[in-house]
């Protein structure tokens, strides 16, 4: 059973992860299919609108996953995960920035609108390089990353932990969001970055377009659940279940918990980054709400509901959470949506400590149990 | 190991240790020579500062004055616990702290001696050899049917027991033991007596423990720790003749 | 029946008079609008003569372009611009008329002569008014705008002047008026008086008599006179500078007495219990929406307004507390993080449920006996309304300490907070002193809230603007610890005003929120950690 091989690992042992990978390999071919290929005035044709909210909300559901792997595993509640996602945005947000070239308001093929506005002369340095996709990727990767080894480097050494890391990593998200609404940093201001035109050289409206960003996104969510999956059920997984349970008795078996911490928050954060850089296209702006503490906690509430610990808990959650505020807040539920989500916050903390996964498994653990009984009764009658 | 043994003349050396919380001395001035392959009792009344003492050997706790030296050479006080963890020194907790969402099997998989660098765990595979190692410690301390069962559903003495056994599977050459006993029945105690002395035959123990029949069992040199010093230290039938031990632990 | 008959006689006479005088009060008010200038001109000394109350504020609105006839009915009236129209009052008894719009208005116009002898009357009519206020503000005006043809009135005004502050306000208006002069001698004491001035405009005026051109010499032709300036030029710097730094630090420590009263309570929260109460902010909201509640509800009892408010801002919020710690925080103690969600839903139920009552941003009114500030010299001056949230915010602290060190309550709660089992052996019931202390938390917070009433808007994201930074002020004090909390909030309220001035608020914040995550780094228990092992699991 210890001998089998990585992929056999991953897959066979885990059931929601295959119904997982399923579904995501219907979304791939189907979601195409019935975009492009089924004609507009069909039943059958999933108008491309969709396929952006579907996308939308797929990149939640990496966010998620990078939460649940340190949260549900490692015990840190980052309430800075919103700001990674921003961060990743920012970078992919400042390619497309640069792609509209002189097709601007002001029509400056070297500076963005909104540096025209504020009069500046010439690009800021640090937007240097964005022209390129790849460097904007690996930016996207990269600064939510580094952000997130200097920060947990300097956390997890002092042993910061518990609340009082969620408190610190709050004030960080609240530090970025003042500072990316302050017009001189040259993000845009509290307009952020929008009226983006094409990636790639194609054009963003287009729904071929769309539908290829929402492919990209399904691998990577894919990527993202293998990639977390395998973390949690190597050594490392138990050390991070160790840390979570009994930090300091961890220290004690000889493992550098600060070492562990930051490799998963670092992991962690660029996952978020890349679910930023893949939202940014799809949604098609970019601002400084997006660092808003409220984004991050949300992201938490997400994973409590699907149940935390289980990854595809995460993975439910987000997609669960997110259809119904598509649904509340475009109806005339509108007002009731803040209360809706307030109460779920407070039921599933005391009511639903597992989530929505652990009904079901209770729910289903009940049912065999009943089954059981039922097979064995005849026998005692006998 | 045995070689490493016999080449150093005192495996745990404190001298003069103090360590003061608001005002308060937990430990006084404290000296102990534990010698490679000995076995050691420390007995006390509540507070004498027996866990506070092990704290300072394993990093926990920084004494403010004092000496901390490992194998004649190695200055703990400038290590932290996983440095000393790593260095030699496994630890046993007066309350069981195991790891309460792994299965027994995963506890003693951890504790497994190896490797702790983090790229290096998460690439670990389990060899033949480990795995066989973590069955017979399964089988030591008695718990090979719950081997798959979450460590947070053991009893008080079983999960004493998987701790003791996390310990062993460490490999450590200093194992301290904080109230190996507490929660056991009677004929755990001696079983537990009777696995610390064949321990010691090759590892060097110091055993922390109020009851009195395991200290007898464990038939070692016994220190008496009072108010963070030592106030007798030698055979129990001695010690336990000591006047002032009487006064102090013995007699009340 | 003689002497009645007198008294008599004496009581008509006077009634006459008075009557007399308001008629001519009256007539001349009408004068006013007189056809052409000479006769408004001699309307306006007519009443200048009067020694009537009701005279100044009808001329100053005339010079002021604020005085109007009403189209159809003939009337003259004093109007306020609001809005699209005009309020407006009457000017024989203030008496209030309600809103006109600008057409039904014709405004009283004045020409330069006009202008001229209105400025000098309206000035001397300040100048002696009975009212401190009045004279003081003129007097600042005056310096504002120094007037060569105003220079009688000051003197005269000197001269009758007992308020030593109001005089020395005049000698720098004085002094103003005499620095354009051409007489040396004249110049020469003006120079000496505004170099004791500390006033802006007083600086002002010595730093163009000393000005230089860019090779180093004076612009002015009298070198003696400008050296003497900018000498007094360099010494009034270094006052001001001192009073620039008296102002910041009484600015911080305002600012940091508001930080301080929002961290109070949740010192208690998360300091005693261990909860964090994200709904925290939401609990001051609902003390500041108290304080609304209670000027609608009594608009007559408005000065006591907020004495009234304080304990009902207490009793709402820590009702509501209560409430919450009974339902929700019961069952999750232990849980710290799960506490976080859950009180951050509720705090996001409670924004939204004051929202669906549509009152975004209410002003509440600060009574008069909190308005106004201590002037202590022109470049010095402390608001009342700073210095009671000063004085409050440390009676509360105080209170607050002796309630836990001395009491009994104090007494059982520390006694549940830090070892639960064993208090509930001794027969404390615990669950009432968890409610309890949550009670107090939460109710500290509505006092604050009313506290912060009196200087932002109210409104139901208040609390989201207070609650990190007051997390922030609990963490670096250390949780726990009032002393430290205390500590931790008016130093991160002084660091932020000085770093206001060069690095601008928003800039200054980021730079506070940066050091207190780095400080955390270095101190991961706060400035005055709690020691001790039960702080270690
Ligand atoms: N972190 C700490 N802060 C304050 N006091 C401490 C701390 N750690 C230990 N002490 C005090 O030091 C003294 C020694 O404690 P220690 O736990 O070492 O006693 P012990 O000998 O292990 O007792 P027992 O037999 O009850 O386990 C006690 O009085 C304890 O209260
Ligand atoms: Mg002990």
């Amino acid at each position: 059973m210890r001998d089998t091989s990585v992929l056999q690992r991953l897959l066979l042992q885990d059931k929601p992860g295959k119904i997982l990978l399923g579904c995501l390999c219907g979304l791939v071919v189907l979601v195409p299919i019935f975009n492009l290929l089924v004609p507009a005035d069909s039943f059958f044709h999933v108008p491309t609108y969709v396929v952006t909210l579907l996308g939308k909300y797929l990149c939640f559901a990496i966010l998620a996953l990078a939460l649940d792997l340190i949260w549900g595993y490692c015990g840190i509640l980052s309430l800075g995960q919103g700001a990674f996602f921003a961060l990743g945005g920012y970078a992919m947000g400042m390619y497309l920035m640069r792609q509209i070239g002189d097709r601007g308001v002001y029509g400056n093929a070297n500076l963005p609108d909104f540096m025209v506005f504020l009069n500046w002369q010439e690009l800021p340095w640090y937007w240097t390089g964005f022209d390129h996709f790849g460097f904007a990727v690996l930016m996207a990767v990269l600064v939510p990353g580094v952000l997130a080894f200097v920060f947990g480097w300097l956390a997890f050494r002092s042993r910061v932990t518990g609340v009082y890391l969620s408190i610190i990593t709050q004030a960080l998200t609240y530090a970025l969001m003042l500072a990316f609404f302050r017009n001189d940093m040259g993000f845009g201001g509290n307009n952020g970055l929008t009226d983006f035109k094409e990636i790639l050289g194609c054009d963003l409206q287009s729904s071929t377009t769309r539908v290829v960003l929402f492919v990209v996104t399904v691998i990577t969510l894919a990527l993202s659940y293998f990639l977390c999956k395998y973390i949690t059920i190597s050594k490392l997984g138990r050390v991070l279940v160790s840390i979570r349970d009994a930090e300091s008795r961890t220290r004690f078996m000889g493992y550098r918990v600060e070492h562990y911490k930051l490799l998963v928050f670092v992991i962690s954060a660029v996952l978020a980054g890349i679910a930023g850089a893949l939202y940014v296209p799809q949604i098609g702006i970019i601002n400084p709400s997006e660092f808003n503490p409220l984004n991050s906690i949300e992201i938490v509430i997400w994973v409590a509901i699907g149940g935390r610990g289980t990854l595809y808990g995460a993975v439910l959650g987000a997609l669960l959470v997110n259809y119904g505020k598509t649904y509340f807040t475009g109806g005339i539920f509108a007002e009731f949506w803040l209360f809706i989500l307030g109460a779920l916050f407070i039921v599933t903390t005391i009511y639903l400590p597992r989530g929505v996964v652990g009904v079901a498994d209770n729910w289903l653990a009940l049912r065999r149990q009943k089954r059981l009984l039922l097979a064995a009764a005849p026998v005692e009658q006998v | 190991m045995t070689q490493a043994h016999s080449a150093v003349k005192s495996i745990l050396y404190l001298n003069g240790v103090t360590k003061t919380f608001d005002g308060f001395k937990a430990i006084n001035n404290l000296c102990l020579d534990i010698r490679p392959g000995e076995l050691r009792a420390i007995i006390g009344p509540n507070g004498a500062g027996k866990t506070t003492m092990m704290d300072i050997i394993t990093g926990k706790t920084k004494p403010d004055v004092g000496e901390v030296v490992f194998r004649d050479s190695i200055d703990l006080t400038q290590h932290d616990e996983a440095d000393i963890a790593n260095l030699g020194i496994g630890r046993k907790f007066q309350k069981p702290t195991v790891i309460e969402s792994l299965s027994v099997w995963e506890n003693l998989e951890l504790a497994l001696a190896g490797k702790r660098n983090v790229f290096q765990t998460l690439f670990f595979r389990l060899t033949q050899a480990q795995a066989h190692r973590v069955d017979e410690i399964l089988a030591l301390i008695g718990l090979p049917a719950r081997r798959d069962d979450l460590a947070r559903n053991l009893s008080h003495g079983q999960k004493q027991w998987l701790e003791i056994g996390m310990l062993i599977i460490q490999a450590p050459q200093l194992l301290l033991v904080d109230e190996p006993a507490a929660g056991m029945t009677d004929y755990e105690t001696m079983e537990t007596a009777k696995l610390l002395k064949n321990i010691s035959k090759d590892h060097s123990v110091v055993v922390v423990e109020h009851d009195m029949e395991f200290i007898r069992a464990l038939d070692s040199r016994v220190t008496v720790l009072h108010e963070g010093s030592v106030l007798a230290e030698g055979r129990l039938d001695v010690v336990q003749k000591d006047q002032r031990v009487i006064d102090v632990y013995l007699g009340r | 029946m003689n002497i009645s008959l007198r008294l008599l006689s004496v009581l008509l006479c006077v009634c006459v008079a008075t009557l007399c005088r308001a008629d001519e009060f009256a007539d001349l008010v009408v004068k006013l609008n007189g056809d052409s200038f000479s006769e408004k001109t001699e309307a306006v000394g007519g009443l200048h003569r009067l020694d009537d109350k009701r005279v100044l504020p009808v001329l100053k609105a005339m010079q002021d372009g604020n005085l109007f006839v009403v189209a159809e009915a003939g009337q003259i009236v004093i109007g306020k611009e609001s809005g699209e129209g005009y309020e407006v009052q009457s000017v024989l008894d203030n008496s209030p008329l309600g809103v006109r719009t600008k057409s039904q208005l014709e405004k009283i116009k004045i020409n330069n002569g006009l202008r001229r002898e209105l400025r000098s009357l309206v000035a001397g009519l300040e100048l002696s008014a009975k009212d401190p206020d009045i004279r003081r503000q003129s007097a600042i005006n005056l310096i504002k705008n120094p007037d060569e043809s105003l220079r009688e009135s000051v003197e005269s005004a000197l001269g009758g002047e007992k308020n030593q502050a109001i005089k020395s306000l005049l000698h720098v208006a004085l002094a103003s008026i005499d620095i354009n002069s051409t007489d040396t001698v004249k110049r020469k004491a003006a120079v000496a008086i505004l170099a004791d001035a500390v006033q802006p405009e007083a600086v002002a005026m010595l730093e163009k008599v000393a000005a230089k051109d860019p090779s180093g010499h004076y612009l002015e032709a009298d070198t003696e006179l400008a050296s003497t300036a900018e000498a007094a030029l360099i010494r009034i710097q270094t006052q001001l500078g001192i009073y620039k730094f008296i102002e910041n630090c009484f600015f911080g420590i305002s600012l940091g007495s508001v930080l301080l009263l929002a961290a109070i309570g949740l010192a208690i929260t998360f300091g005693v219990m261990g909860v964090i109460n994200m709904a925290h902010g939401e609990m001051i909201m609902l003390g500041a929406y108290t304080t609304f509640a209670i000027q609608q509800l009594f608009p007559q009892w408005l000065e006591m307004s907020i004495i009234i408010a304080i304990p009902a801002a207490f009793l709402v919020s820590g009702a509501v507390g209560v409430l919450i710690e009974r339902t929700i925080i019961r069952h999750l103690y232990g849980r710290p993080l799960e506490t976080l969600l859950a009180t951050f839903g509720v705090s996001l139920v409670l924004q939204q449920a004051v929202r669906s009552f549509r009152a975004n941003n209410v002003a509440v009114i600060t009574p008069e006996w909190m308005s106004g500030m201590w002037q202590i010299n022109g470049a010095l001056s402390f608001t009342f309304n700073r210095m009671y949230i000063i004085l409050f915010s440390l009676a509360v602290l105080a209170l607050l300490a002796f309630l836990l060190r001395k009491t009994y309550m104090g007494l059982q709660m520390r006694a549940v907070t830090q070892n639960r089992a064993m208090a509930n052996s001794m027969g404390i019931r615990s669950g009432w002193v968890d409610a309890l202390t949550f009670g107090l938390g939460s109710g500290i917070a509505g006092i604050a809230g009313v506290a912060l009433s009196q200087i932002t808007n109210v409104g139901p994201n208040m609390g989201q603007q207070y609650i990190i930074d007051s997390f922030m002020v609990v963490v670096f004090g250390g949780v726990g610890n009032l002393m430290g909390t205390f500590f931790a909030a008016l130093s991160l309220g002084v660091v932020n005003k000085f770093l206001e001035p060069f690095a601008g608020a928003v800039l200054g914040k980021i730079i506070v929120l940066v050091f207190i995550i780095l400080f955390i780094q270095w101190r991961p228990r706060g400035l005055f950690a709690l020691k001790g092992r039960f702080v270690e699991d």
